[in-house]
């Protein structure tokens, strides 16, 4: 068995599971001896949380923070260099007529759009985040996804959001998963411009998943195997980001923690459209892995036109009034 | 680090319009007590008086009884099941108009958080009238004794119900809609502490144009129970409180001709097995016991956890409690609201200290307790006995109790080593083992992988001290016709 996993994250993958190799039957009885997720509970826990009122100050402060943590996305087949400049200048600006509203998070893109995002933002402190290893489907093989990431961080990309291989995990072939994700995080070092390394978040793609102890599953092997962050969707299929599948992702991220110290963060991405989903997510967080993950380099959201309509509600927050449709930009 | 604080979000209270003074219901209208006692209700989260209400005396009870009878032997028994249904829906239609009303009402007078009168009282008040709504004109159909040459089964006549202070409107509708829709009429007698909605409910009988003397509500306390429970006109005796009052009314009825049903007291076991999934199972225990402040008959007082996940599951619990929002009770995101009254809040009080004082170990969840007000803190005991009081005597507050067991017989034996016997929960992903408990358990209502989920359809009542008799579906409604016993 080979593996390209950095040494450290090996030797704890070898701790956590307690086993002498890591291999599919050691990955399979550790990941299959995880609790189980009760999908009924987990749905009336999301639900019950979902019935928070979060008004006036609490609101307000949830608005900035749902601002600075969008990934504002664009993953189009007919992307081009004017559309993603554009999201560029939204996502360093978001709202022109009020120069305090923080920037975003990041700007996610297409591989080959890289060089463009990186020059549009340079010295904004708004990271380039990159999709990779065939996305969304994931179907090529270890050359072809590896050479797709390495083209990514030697272009500059300071993040980069991988899918698993739902084949392999559906078909219990955890090896190949983790050796994968090991191996993708070990590219995020090769070649980057200024030598550090990219982050790397792990799409799990939940709604392939199906089942929620898929999901605590695969957000556990991602982990092990190295994950920064851990994603629930490509955003290119439905179900994409729902509130238990992130609930279930951050007891993961917050169990991970107490188990090994180290802080992995979640990404919900796809589905999530109002300010109001947005506070519900941050809700989630707060209440399950706790305020400490309240921070972009714990949890962010995926989404495009989500921006638009928390920009709006902050506006509305801060002159009383709803401003008309024109007075916010369109992303691209 | 961020801190998420969430802004007060409070309900108005603009919506309820509380008089200052109320009268006894009888016979369709409101109506001054024959000695002129009253009683003052406050609200338990400011103790803050809300209204003074009237006391009935045994001649008010006459007077109830007496109009119910009239209007049982020469209306309502004689309408259709068809037009008793009319009045029911009528009743459910507007119950959901002014459920917000009945919600903002309903946490003043009783202390639960507007969370959960919002989403839980109201909406399963009113689903139990839209339900026997539906059952009163195919009760030939519900598999009951049809004592009628007609083949339709035939109401008992005039029922006496006597109902407590925990879940104030859902109570009464849990009594009131199976009487009416098989044909009784009803005189009820709300809590001492809660009766505000109940005045309100026969505020919305007169709007439903119910005919007067079907439903008649005489607030008061023990004495006017007690007076109600003996009148000798009454067929049937319904009852849901403490497992003490429920022996007093037993002796009351025995050798009568009366009916009794009682729904009393619990001290159900939570059973989490090591193959639980432990997320919702923590989430399931906080419901079982600190929903409604542990104010509920069938809460899980006792949680029963497998000793080899016993220490993780209560540190996961502890955690999970410090989330938990203890506060005023009109704030739209408190999750745990006020103690009743200050006599609930000395019992629950003296146990707790006993809990101490035989060597039990008190965690209780880190919480700003308000200054003004009835409030107890939620609380975990570890390290419980079986012998311990707190272990074996109904709390009736927001204290859990921690005992461990190693095999699926050791934890059948604890949990049916009480008295009681209305709920139980199982916690496991093992369906086998869930229906191998299910068969075991001696409890009227066995929770799989949930807690505290009630449906009118559903069946609920108890074993031995937790009473006889049950409420909801077909069963309910056997206990309001002739010849069901």
């Amino acid at each position: 068995m080979s593996t390209t996993a950095a040494p450290n994250h090996l030797a704890r993958a070898h701790d956590v599971l307690g086993a002498a190799s890591v291999d599919d039957t050691a990955l399979r009885r550790y990941l299959h001896g995880l609790p189980g997720v009760d999908e009924v509970g987990a749905d009336a826990r999301a639900a019950g949380l979902a019935t928070r009122s979060i008004k006036t100050s609490a609101k307000a402060w949830a608005l900035d923070l749902a601002v600075r943590i969008i990934d504002l996305t664009t993953l189009e087949g007919a992307d081009t260099t004017g559309a993603v400049r554009a999201l560029c200048a939204k996502a360093r600006r978001p709202d022109p007529e009020d120069p305090a509203c923080p920037p975003v998070a990041a700007v996610c893109v297409y591989n080959d759009l890289v060089p463009v995002a990186v020059e549009a933002l340079a010295g904004s402190g708004v990271a380039v985040a990159a999709v990779a290893t065939a996305f969304p489907s994931g179907r090529a093989s270890l050359a072809v996804k590896l050479a797709d990431t390495r083209d990514a961080v030697a272009a500059g990309a300071d993040e980069i959001d991988m899918v698993i291989d739902r084949g392999a995990f559906l078909t219990g072939r955890y090896l190949q998963v983790f050796e994968e994700i090991a191996a993708v995080r070990a590219a995020c070092a090769e070649g980057r411009p200024d030598g550090g390394a990219a982050h790397l978040k792990v799409i799990l793609e939940t709604g392939e998943l199906v089942t929620y102890d898929n999901v605590r599953r695969a957000s556990w092997l991602a982990m092990l195997a190295g994950a920064d962050f851990i994603k629930t969707s490509t955003g290119k299929i439905s179900p994409a980001a729902t509130l238990p599948v992130t609930l279930v992702m951050l007891e993961a991220v917050r169990d991970w923690f107490e188990v090994t110290g180290a802080v992995v963060g979640v990404k919900p991405a796809g589905g999530i459209r109002t300010a109001k989903d947005a506070i519900r997510h941050l809700v989630l967080v707060n209440e399950t892995a706790g305020p400490d993950w309240l921070d972009p380099a714990r949890f962010r959201l995926g989404a495009s036109s989500l921006l638009n309509d928390v920009l709006l509600q902050r506006r509305r927050m801060a002159i009383g009034a709803y401003a008309g449709p024109d007075h916010l930009t369109l992303p691209l | 680090m961020a801190t998420f604080e969430y802004a007060p979000a409070p309900e108005s209270r603009a919506v309820v319009d509380i008089q200052p003074s109320y009268g006894l219901f009888i016979g369709g209208e409101f109506v001054e007590p024959a000695t002129g006692g009253v009683l003052k209700t406050v609200n338990p989260a400011t103790e803050e008086v809300l209204a003074e209400v009237a006391v009935a005396d045994e001649a008010d009870v006459d007077r109830a009884v007496r109009a119910a009878r009239e209007a049982q032997s020469r209306v309502w028994g004689r309408l259709p099941g068809a037009e008793r249904a009319k009045y029911l829906y009528r009743i459910a239609r507007i119950l959901q108009e002014r459920a917000r009303e009945f919600a903002v009402l309903e946490t003043l007078d009783n202390g639960k958080p507007i969370k959960e009168s919002r989403d839980v009282d109201v909406p399963l008040a009113a689903a139990h009238f839209f339900y026997h709504a539906g059952w009163a004109d195919k009760l030939r159909w519900a598999g009951l004794p049809t004592a009628g040459p007609d083949g339709e089964p035939r109401p008992l006549g005039v029922v006496g119900q006597v109902i407590p202070w925990n879940f104030p409107l859902l109570m009464l509708a849990w009594k009131i809609a199976p009487a009416l829709a098989t044909g009784n009429t009803v005189v009820l007698k709300p809590a001492e502490t809660t009766p505000l909605t109940a005045l309100l409910f026969a505020q919305v009988c007169q709007q439903a144009e119910l005919p007067p003397g079907v439903v008649n509500i005489l607030t008061g306390a023990g004495e006017t129970g007690a007076a109600v429970v003996a009148h000798p006109d009454v067929d049937k005796v319904a009852f849901t409180g403490s497992t003490d009052v429920g022996r007093l009314i037993a002796r009351t009825v025995a050798g009568s001709r009366k009916r009794v049903t009682l729904e009393l007291g619990g001290k159900a076991a939570n059973v989490v097995f090591d193959d639980a999934a432990l997320d919702q199972a923590v989430e399931g225990i906080v419901n079982g016991i600190f929903f409604n402040q542990g104010h509920v008959c069938c809460a899980g007082s006792r949680l029963l956890v497998q000793e080899s996940v016993a220490d993780d599951v209560v540190a996961r619990l502890q955690r999970r409690l410090r989330t938990l929002r203890v506060g005023d009770p009109m704030d739209k995101n408190t999750d745990v609201g006020a103690i009743n009254s200050k006599a609930q809040l000395l019992k629950i009080t003296e146990l707790v200290n006993a809990g101490d004082a035989e060597g039990a170990q008190r965690w209780t969840a880190p919480c700003e307790l308000p200054q003004t007000g009835y409030w107890f803190a939620p609380t975990v005991f570890t390290g419980v006995s079986p012998t311990h009081r707190i272990a074996r005597e109904e709390i009736f507050g927001p204290v859990l109790s921690v005992l461990t067991f190693r095999t699926p017989e050791e934890a059948v034996a604890k949990a049916n080593n009480t008295p009681y016997g209305l709920s139980a929960g199982i916690w496991t992903e093992k369906g086998s083992r869930i229906l191998w408990m299910a068969d075991r358990l001696r409890a009227g209502v066995v929770w799989a992988n949930t807690f505290n989920r009630f449906d009118p359809a559903s069946p609920f009542g108890g074993y031995q001290e937790s009473g006889y008799g049950r409420e909801g579906g077909r069963h309910g409604l056997a206990e309001y016709v002739a010849g069901a016993h």
